[in-house]
C-alpha cells in the first residue's frame, strides 16, 4: 500500500516529517517497506523562461536560446521545435544528472556554440505525458520553483498491510493509528448526506445474499464525464495510478481513502432496468458456463460460488462481483447517467474467486481482506458528493437491498489483562485512551469492561487482541525484558538418547572423513520407485519442478545425484553423508530419520601402489559409527542377498537384529540403480534405520561395571580351513567364536586363499584365534583340547583343516 | 722393540684398519681367540719361570686387558657407523603424500541448529519433534488460521494428493509451529511413533526445530528450509519473558555481549499480540556488521500463544498462557558464518560443504563455546 505524506495530511493534522511518520508506522506495525522519493532525481531541475531564441549559426534545426534560469541568464542550445521566447519550462544545470537520457550534462559546445545547460523534455524527467518537445509550463510560474513542486510530486510511502488489517488499505485508516500513536490529530470528515431528487430507475434483486449481504446505489443522470482535475489525478498518479476518467478516478480515489470499493456502471449500457446479484450459471441446455468480458479484456467463465453482476433480466453477466466490472457497462467519457454500485462481498468467496481465476484487482485485495461491513451508503455518498461537484448532474435516492453482516460483538475485558499478558504496567485511563482512539466503544461500570469493536475491526474478537492493541500503541519498545523462571539447569540434558545419537552420529562421520549434506525431501516419483517408494499418497499434487514431485524413500538417490552434480563439475571423488527424514507413507509414524552416507571412490593413485578397499573401508566405518552410537555389532546379523534392489546383490548386506528388524544396508550400489540417476558408478553406500536401532538400556546409575583385566597373558593359534567357496567367512568365525565363548577373545580372518591346493568350489579362510586363560595358565593338553573343539565346531560348517 | 711391544702396535694397527664389525672380529680372533696370539702367549706363561712369570705376567695380563678395551671401543664406534650408515640407507623422502584420507565436515545449517538447540538446553528447553508431513487440523486450524483464511494463500502450502477415499488433502508443514499443538495437545490417540511429541501437561518449555516447506523457489527462497519454533506455557509468561529469552539467545548465538534488538508489532494467526524481532546492523560496503549502523534487519516472528490456539490444544486460556517463537535457521547460519547465498545450501557441492562446513570437533559445548 502506497500513499504521500499530503493524502495523509487530509486525515491527520501532524507536523511530522515523513521519516518520523514511516518510523512511527513500523512501530505500530505499518511496516514500511520503503519510502520512495522522485523528488531526488528532479532536485537539480527548475523553472526557467526563455528570453530569446535564435537560429544556430551552423545548424538549422537547433537554436541558441537565452534562457533566465535559477543560476542567472544562460546561453543554452536547444533543438525542441517549440524553444521560443517567452516559453515557461525546466532547466538542468551542468552537472545534473538527466534521468531519461542516464547522462550526467557536461559544458561542451555544440556545433561551436557552448551550451550551458539543459531544456528539458516530460521524457527527459521520466514524467507522464507525451514528448513533443521540452515542457511548455504555466506562464505564472516563477523561475528557479524547483520541478518537484510543479509537478507535485512528493516522496511515497510503501508499506506491508497484514492481513488482519484491510482498514490500512484505505489513508483515513493509516491516519487512525497514527492518531493513536500520537503522531497527529486525526481530521475527522463528515460524511455527506445527498438527497435525491427521484427514484433510482435501477432495481436491484440480490439473489445470492451469501455472496454478497448487502448492495446499496444510486443513480446520477445528466452528468458530464472528462479527465479529472489536475488535484485528483496528481493524487492518483502520485501513488502509481493512472487517471481514466472523473467517474472512475472517483471510485479509485474513494478506494485508497476509505479502503471502500465502488464500482459504476454506464445506465446507457446497462439492459433494461435491473440488476441481478447471483452465482455464475451454466447454461442448463449445453452445461456451458457463462462467460464474462471484465475490464481487463480478459474472458472469465464465473462458476456458481462466484458472485456475478448481471442485467437483463439477470441474463447477461457484467460485472464479477467485487472483483472486476465488465467491459460492456463501463463508464467512458461519453456517459452522461451513471448507476454507482457499494456493496460488501463475502471476503472467502471473494478471495476464492481471484484465486480460481487468477484475477486481483485493488476490489479484490480489499473485500478478499474484508472490508468495514457498514461503509456502503458512506461510500455511496462520498462519491455523490465528489461527481456531483467534478461533473454536475442530479443524483437519485438510494436504494439499499439486503442487510450487512452483524457487526463485531461486544464483549467484557478486564485491563489488568494488559499487564498479565506483556507486563506492560499502563494506568487504565491510557488503555482506555489507546482503545477509544483506534475506535472502540468502551462502555463500564464498576465491573469489567465492555467494549465494542468498530465494523471496520473485523480481527478483533477478545480480550488478547485488545491487549495488542494497546501494547502495539503504547509501543513495544516499553515491553520489559524478565528473566524466565530459573528451572534449575537440566541435569541430565535436554535430549532424548535418540535425540542425543543423532547429534553425536553427525560428529562422528565428520570426524571419519565424511562431509555432510542437506538435500531436499523430495525426488521424482520414477526415481522414489526405483528405491522402493513412490506411492501416489507420497506425490505432491503442486510440486515446485516435476523432478521434485514425490517424498523420498530413501536418502540416497539424492546423495547419487549430488554425487553426479560434482563428478560432472569435476570433483568425482566424494564421501556424503545425510541425517534426514524418509517417508514410508503420509501418516505421522511412517515417517524416519536415516543416517545416509555414499561414497564415490575416485581417490587419486598411489605412489605406494596401495589401493586400498573402499567397500571394507565403508563397512569400517559404518561399524565404527555403529559402535560409537552404542549399538553392539557384534550382536548385529549380517545377512547377504536379502537386499533391496537398489543395491548390487553380491557387495550389499543388511545389518539385523532379527529378520524384522532391519537396522541398515550397505554395499555397493546397483549400476541399474546409478542409471536410472545417470550417475556414473561405481558408488558404495549405507543408510541406517535410527528408528530400528536398539535402545541404549538406561541405567539406575553412570558408574560402569567392574574391570576384570586378567593378570594371564593373551595367547594365539591360526587354523587354516577349507570350506564351501560360498561359505560367509562370518559364519565360520561366528562357529569358532562359540566353541568356547569364555576362552576365546577374539577370531579373525587373516587369509582368503583359493588356487593351487585347494579344490575347485572351496576355498581357504585362515583365522587367528585368540585364547584369554580365565583362571591359570593353559596346559599344552588344555589347549589341544581347546583346538579340538574349534575345529569339531567349524567342522558342522563343512570345514575341514587345511593338510 | 720387545716381541711384545711389536705385537700390541701390530694388533691396534690391524684394529684400527678393521673398517667393519665383522673384520674386527677378525683381529679379535686373531688376538683374543682360542688360539689368537696374545691367547697364546697367555698359556705360555705356564712353562715360564716364576722370575720370568713375575715379570712378563704383569706385561702379557696388560696387553690383554687394553686389547680389550680398545677392540670394545672400535667395535663400539664401528657399530655406530654402521648404525648411521644403514639408517641413512634407509632414508625415506617424507614429502611423499600421506595414503590419502577425506576431510569430512558438518553442514553450517546443522551446526546453526546443534548451536541453537544448546543454547537453549541451557536455559531449559527440551527438543520436541513433529512430522513434515501433517494434516490441516495442526498445520493450519489448530493454529487458528480459519478455513480459506487468506493467511493460507502466504503460506504456499505443498498439498499432497488428496486421499481417493477420505478427500483429505495433507500437507508439508509450512513451518514448524504444529509441533506446539502436537506438544500442548493431549489426546488418546498415539502419537505414531515414540519421537513425535505427544501432549504434555504444562509447564511447557521446548523447541521443535526440523524442515519446513513453502512452494518458493527464487534467489532468497528455497522450497525446503528449517526452523525453530519455541513454547512457554505456564501460569504467568508474559511477553517480557518473551522479550528477555530471545534478546538472551540472539546475544548467545551471534556470541556478543548484547545485541541491539528491537520488537516490532507484526501480525500472524497463532499469536496475539504477535511481533517481529529485528536486530540492529549496517549492510553498507556489502558486509554486514551486526549492533552499528541505522538498518534493521528482521530475524524471527514471534508473540503470545494465541488463546484459541491454547483452546485448540485443550488448554485453558485463562488458566495457562505463554509464548511462541519461530525462526529460520539456514538464514540464521548464513548471517552467522557469512554465507552470501541461500541456494548453495542444498546442492552438496563438495567444494561449498569444504569452505562452510565445520569440523567434528566444533561441536558447542559449554566450556569452548558454540563453535
Amino acid at each position: 500500500m502506497k500513499f504521500t505524506l499530503s493524502w495523509l495530511k487530509r486525515h491527520l493534522r501532524t507536523d511530522r516529517s515523513i521519516g518520523q511518520i514511516a518510523d512511527a508506522m513500523t512501530m505500530a506495525g505499518l511496516e514500511v517497506e520503503e519510502v520512495i522519493d522522485p523528488t531526488e532525481r528532479l532536485k537539480p531541475f527548475s523553472v526557467a523562461r526563455i528570453v530569446s531564441a535564435a537560429r544556430h549559426p551552423d545548424a538549422d534545426r537547433l537554436q541558441v536560446c537565452q534562457v533566465e534560469t535559477v543560476d542567472g541568464m544562460k546561453e543554452i542550445v536547444c533543438g525542441a521545435p517549440n524553444a521560443r521566447a517567452g516559453l515557461v519550462t525546466i532547466y538542468a544545470p551542468i552537472g545534473a544528472y538527466v534521468p531519461g537520457l542516464g547522462v550526467t550534462l557536461v559544458e561542451k559546445p555544440v556545433r561551436g556554440v557552448v551550451s550551458n545547460g539543459m531544456l528539458c523534455s516530460a521524457a527527459e524527467l521520466e514524467l507522464d505525458g507525451a514528448s513533443d518537445g521540452i515542457l511548455d509550463l504555466d506562464s505564472d510560474l516563477k523561475v528557479g520553483t524547483p520541478a518537484a513542486d510543479v509537478f507535485g510530486l512528493e516522496p511515497v510511502i510503501d508499506f506491508e498491510v497484514t492481513p488482519n488489517r484491510p482498514d490500512w488499505l484505505g489513508v483515513a485508516g493509516i491516519a487512525r493509528d497514527l492518531d493513536a500513536a500520537g503522531q497527529g490529530l486525526l481530521i475527522s470528515h463528515q460524511t455527506p448526506s445527498i438527497a435525491g431528487g427521484y427514484a433510482s430507475p435501477i432495481r436491484v434483486e440480490l439473489q445470492a445474499p451469501e455472496l454478497c449481504p448487502v448492495f446499496a446505489g444510486r443513480l446520477i443522470r445528466g452528468l458530464r464525464n472528462g479527465p479529472s482535475p489536475d488535484w485528483l489525478q496528481d493524487r492518483l498518479r502520485s501513488i502509481g495510478l493512472r487517471p481514466i476518467n472523473a467517474l472512475v478516478d472517483v471510485t479509485n480515489l474513494i478506494c485508497y481513502d476509505q479502503a471502500r470499493p465502488l464500482h459504476v456502471y454506464d445506465k446507457a449500457k446497462l439492459v433494461g432496468d435491473q440488476i441481478v446479484v447471483r452465482g455464475g450459471q451454466v447454461a442448463t441446455d449445453t452445461g456451458e458456463p457463462e462467460r464474462l468480458i471484465a475490464l481487463d479484456g480478459k474472458t472469465y467463465a464465473p462458476g456458481p460460488r462466484m458472485c456475478v453482476i448481471a442485467d437483463a433480466g439477470g441474463e447477461r453477466p457484467i460485472g464479477l462481483g467485487g472483483v472486476m466490472g465488465g467491459e460492456s457497462t463501463g463508464c467512458d467519457e461519453t456517459t452522461t447517467d451513471v448507476f454507482i454500485e457499494s456493496a460488501w462481498f463475502d471476503p472467502i468467496a471473494t478471495a476464492q474467486t481471484g484465486r480460481q481465476l487468477g484475477i486481483t484487482s485493488d476490489a479484490q485485495y480489499r473485500f478478499a481482506r474484508g472490508v468495514d461491513t457498514h461503509s456502503a451508503v458512506a461510500g455511496l455518498e462520498q462519491a455523490t458528493a465528489l461527481i456531483l461537484e467534478l461533473c454536475g448532474g442530479e443524483a437519485s435516492e438510494i436504494t439499499v437491498v439486503g442487510t450487512p453482516p452483524a457487526p463485531p460483538a461486544a464483549f467484557d475485558f478486564d485491563p489488568a489483562l494488559v499487564e498479565r499478558l506483556t507486563g506492560l504496567r499502563l494506568p487504565t485511563v491510557r488503555i482506555h485512551t489507546i482503545l477509544s482512539a483506534l475506535g472502540f466503544e468502551v462502555a463500564y461500570d464498576n465491573g469489567p469492561w465492555r467494549v465494542t469493536p468498530p465494523t471496520w475491526r473485523r480481527d478483533v474478537h477478545g480480550p488478547a487482541d485488545l491487549v495488542e492493541e494497546v501494547a502495539r500503541i503504547n509501543g513495544f519498545n516499553w515491553l520489559p525484558s524478565t528473566p524466565l523462571p530459573d528451572l534449575g539447569a537440566p541435569t541430565a540434558g535436554v535430549l532424548s538418547p535418540r535425540q542425543s545419537r543423532i547429534r553425536a552420529a553427525r560428529r562422528i562421520l565428520a570426524g571419519l572423513g565424511w562431509a555432510e549434506a542437506v538435500t531436499w525431501s523430495f525426488t521424482r516419483q520414477d526415481i522414489a520407485e526405483a528405491f522402493g517408494g513412490g506411492s501416489e499418497a507420497l506425490v505432491l499434487d503442486n510440486p515446485i519442478a516435476s523432478d521434485l514431485d514425490c517424498m523420498r524413500p530413501s536418502v540416497l538417490p539424492n546423495l547419487i545425484q549430488a554425487a553426479a552434480r560434482n563428478a560432472d563439475r569435476g570433483f568425482a571423488d566424494l564421501a556424503l553423508f545425510e541425517i534426514g527424514p524418509i517417508y514410508r507413507g503420509d501418516q505421522p509414524g511412517d515417517q524416519r530419520t536415516v543416517i545416509a552416507g555414499l561414497v564415490a571412490p575416485h581417490a587419486p593413485r598411489r605412489w605406494d601402489g596401495d589401493t586400498g578397499d573402499d567397500l571394507f573401508g565403508l563397512k569400517s566405518d559404518l561399524f565404527v559409527l555403529l559402535e560409537t552410537l552404542g549399538v553392539s555389532t557384534s550382536a548385529l546379523q549380517l545377512v547377504q542377498g536379502h537386499t533391496s534392489t537398489w543395491w548390487h546383490p553380491g557387495q550389499s548386506a543388511r545389518l539385523q537384529l532379527g529378520p524384522k528388524t532391519v537396522i541398515a544396508e550397505f554395499g555397493a550400489i546397483h549400476p541399474g540403480a546409478l542409471k536410472t540417476l545417470d550417475a556414473d558408478g561405481p558408488m558404495l553406500g549405507f543408510e541406517i534405520d535410527v528408528e530400528a536401532l536398539p535402545q541404549s538400556k538406561a541405567r539406575a546409575t553412570k558408574a560402569r561395571s567392574r574391570l576384570d583385566l586378567s593378570t594371564l597373558m593373551p595367547l594365539s593359534r591360526d587354523f587354516a580351513f577349507v570350506v564351501n567357496a560360498g561359505l560367509a567367512a562370518g559364519d565360520l568365525t561366528r562357529a569358532v567364536a562359540g566353541s568356547d565363548k569364555q576362552l576365546i577373545s577374539d577370531v579373525r580372518v587373516f587369509d582368503v586363499y583359493t588356487g593351487t591346493g585347494v579344490p575347485d568350489g572351496q576355498k581357504s579362510l585362515a583365522v587367528e584365534v585368540t585364547i584369554q586363560p580365565r583362571n591359570a595358565t593353559l596346559t599344552e593338553a588344555e589347549i589341544d583340547a581347546l583346538s579340538d573343539r574349534i575345529v569339531a565346531a567349524a567342522a558342522k560348517l563343512g570345514a575341514s583343516l587345511r593338510g | 722393540m720387545t716381541d711384545l711391544a711389536q705385537l700390541e702396535l701390530d694388533l691396534t694397527n690391524a684394529m684400527h684398519a678393521a673398517d667393519t664389525t665383522a673384520a674386527l672380529e677378525e683381529v679379535r680372533v686373531a688376538a683374543l681367540g682360542k688360539s689368537g696370539s696374545v691367547t697364546t702367549l697367555l698359556k705360555g706363561m705356564g712353562a715360564l719361570s716364576p722370575d720370568e712369570r713375575r715379570i712378563q705376567g704383569p706385561l702379557i695380563n696388560g696387553l690383554r686387558d687394553r686389547l680389550t678395551v680398545a677392540l670394545a671401543d672400535r667395535k663400539a664406534a664401528l657399530e655406530a657407523a654402521e648404525l648411521d650408515a644403514r639408517l641413512a640407507a634407509e632414508t625415506v623422502d617424507l614429502s611423499l603424500p600421506a595414503p590419502p584420507r577425506r576431510k569430512g565436515s558438518v553442514h553450517p545449517t546443522m551446526q546453526a541448529m546443534d548451536e541453537i538447540v544448546s543454547i537453549f538446553a541451557e536455559m531449559g528447553f527440551a527438543v520436541a519433534e513433529g512430522p513434515d508431513i501433517e494434516d490441516d487440523f495442526h498445520n493450519f486450524t489448530a493454529l487458528n488460521f480459519p478455513p480459506d483464511h487468506p493467511a493460507r494463500e502466504m503460506h504456499d502450502t505443498f498439498f499432497l494428493k488428496p486421499d481417493p477415499e477420505t478427500g483429505e488433502r495433507k500437507v508439508l508443514r509450512t513451518h514448524t509451529s504444529p509441533v506446539q499443538i502436537r506438544t500442548m495437545h493431549r489426546t488418546n490417540d498415539k502419537p505414531g511413533a515414540p519421537w513425535i511429541a505427544s501432549g504434555q501437561e504444562p509447564p511447557i518449555r521446548v523447541i521443535a526445530p526440523g524442515r519446513t516447506f513453502r512452494k518458493d523457489s527464487d534467489a532468497t527462497h528455497t522450497p525446503m528450509f528449517h526452523q525453530v519454533e519455541g513454547l512457554v506455557i505456564d501460569r504467568d509468561i508474559h511477553m517480557g519473558h518473551l522479550k528477555w529469552t530471545l534478546e538472551t539467545f540472539v546475544a548467545r548465538f551471534f556470541e556478543l555481549d548484547g545485541v541491539e534488538a528491537r520488537f516490532r508489532p507484526h501480525h500472524f494467526p497463532f499469536t496475539e499480540p504477535s511481533a517481529e524481532m529485528d536486530i540492529r546492523c549496517d549492510r553498507s560496503g556489502g558486509e554486514l556488521k551486526l549492533n552499528v549502523g541505522d538498518s534493521w534487519m528482521e530475524i524471527l516472528g514471534c508473540g503470545m500463544v494465541h488463546p484459541n490456539v491454547l483452546s485448540a490444544a485443550g488448554l485453558d486460556p485463562n488458566e495457562w498462557q505463554g509464548f511462541a517463537f519461530g525462526m529460520g535457521v539456514d538464514r540464521l547460519a548464513m548471517l552467522k558464518y557469512g554465507i552470501p547465498d541461500l541456494r548453495p545450501m542444498f546442492d552438496a557441492d563438495v567444494r561449498w560443504l569444504a569452505h562452510f562446513g565445520f569440523s567434528a570437533v566444533q561441536a558447542p559445548s559449554a566450556a569452548a563455546g558454540l563453535s
